[in-house]
C-alpha cells in the first residue's frame, strides 16, 4: 500500500489532465469539451486527495478541497448544459464555432 | 491496473467519433477514478465522486446529448493541422511536467497513517475556529443556489420568446 510512490500518483493525474486538455483542444462540440473539462477537474482532485494523504496525513484540507471542487463542477455542468440546450434551441447546433455571436 | 483503466478510457473518451461511446468511456473513466479513491482509504470521497459524476453529471450529459442529436452520429474528423500540433503540445507539456515532478522526487514522505473519518470531516467542515471550513461552505451552498435558478431563468427565457 504505502510502497506506491506519491511520484506515480503523479503520473497519473498529470497524464489525465493532458488527456483532458487534448481533447479541449481537438474537440469542437461543446458537451465533448465540457466532457474534456470534467476529466481535468478530476486529475486536479487526484491530486489534492494524493498530496493531502501522502504528505500531510494529520490535516484534512486536501479533501475539503476536493469536496469543494466535486459541487463546483456539479454547478459548472448544470449551468453549461442549460446553455448547450438554450444554444441548441437557437442555433440548431452545438458546435463551438457557430456560435460566435452574443446577443442576437 | 486501475491507473492503466483510467487512462485507457480517458484516451478512449476524448478520441472516440461517436459523442454517445465517448460520454460511456468518461463514465468508466470516472468510475475508475473513484476506485482509486478507494483504493488511498479516502472512502468518502470515493462515494461522492460516485454518487456525484457517475449519478449526477455524466447523466446530465447523456440527456444533452439525447436532446441535442442524434446518438449515432458521427461527429468530423479533427482538422490535421491542429490535432498535430495539439498533440505536440500536449506531449510536450506533459513531458515538462512530469520531468518538474520526478527531478523534485518529494523525498519528504512521513509514513503516519492517514484516516479521513466522516465525522471528522463534518466536524472541521463546520467548526467556526481558524481551520474550520464554515465560509467556503456557505458559499458553496450560495454557489449552489444560484446556480440553479440561473438554469431555470437560462431555460424559461426562451419558452416565453417563443410564446
Amino acid at each position: 500500500m504505502t510502497g506506491i510512490p506519491l511520484t506515480d500518483i503523479l503520473f497519473v493525474s498529470t497524464a489525465l489532465f493532458f488527456i483532458g486538455m487534448y481533447g479541449l483542444f481537438t474537440r469542437r462540440n461543446i458537451i465533448t469539451m465540457l466532457m474534456s473539462v470534467e476529466l481535468i477537474l478530476n486529475s486536479v482532485n487526484i491530486n489534492f486527495v494524493a498530496f493531502n494523504k501522502y504528505l500531510y496525513p494529520e490535516k484534512l484540507d486536501g479533501i475539503f478541497f476536493t469536496i469543494f471542487i466535486i459541487t463546483i463542477a456539479a454547478a459548472e455542468a448544470a449551468v453549461a448544459i442549460a446553455i448547450i440546450i438554450n444554444l441548441y434551441r437557437t442555433h440548431q447546433s452545438i458546435d463551438a464555432e457557430d456560435a460566435g455571436e452574443l446577443k442576437f | 491496473m486501475i491507473a492503466a483503466f483510467i487512462l485507457g478510457t480517458g484516451l478512449l473518451a476524448v478520441t472516440t467519433k461517436k459523442i454517445f461511446r465517448s460520454a460511456i468511456w468518461l463514465l468508466f473513466s470516472l468510475m475508475g477514478i473513484a476506485g482509486l479513491y478507494f483504493w488511498m482509504q479516502v472512502e468518502f470521497i470515493a462515494a461522492v465522486q460516485i454518487i456525484v459524476y457517475v449519478g449526477g453529471i455524466v447523466v446530465l450529459i447523456i440527456f444533452s446529448i439525447f436532446l441535442t442529436q442524434k446518438s449515432g452520429k458521427e461527429m468530423p474528423e479533427p482538422v490535421r493541422g491542429r490535432m498535430l500540433f495539439s498533440i505536440l503540445a500536449v506531449l510536450l507539456g506533459f513531458a515538462l511536467t512530469y520531468l518538474l515532478i520526478y527531478r523534485h522526487g518529494f523525498t519528504q514522505m512521513n509514513d503516519k497513517p492517514f484516516t479521513a473519518e466522516v465525522s471528522d470531516i463534518g466536524t472541521q467542515m463546520l467548526s467556526t475556529s481558524e481551520h474550520g471550513y464554515v465560509l467556503p461552505f456557505e458559499a458553496v451552498s450560495m454557489l449552489l443556489l444560484a446556480a440553479m435558478i440561473g438554469c431555470i431563468v437560462i431555460a424559461m427565457k426562451s419558452k416565453t420568446e417563443t410564446k
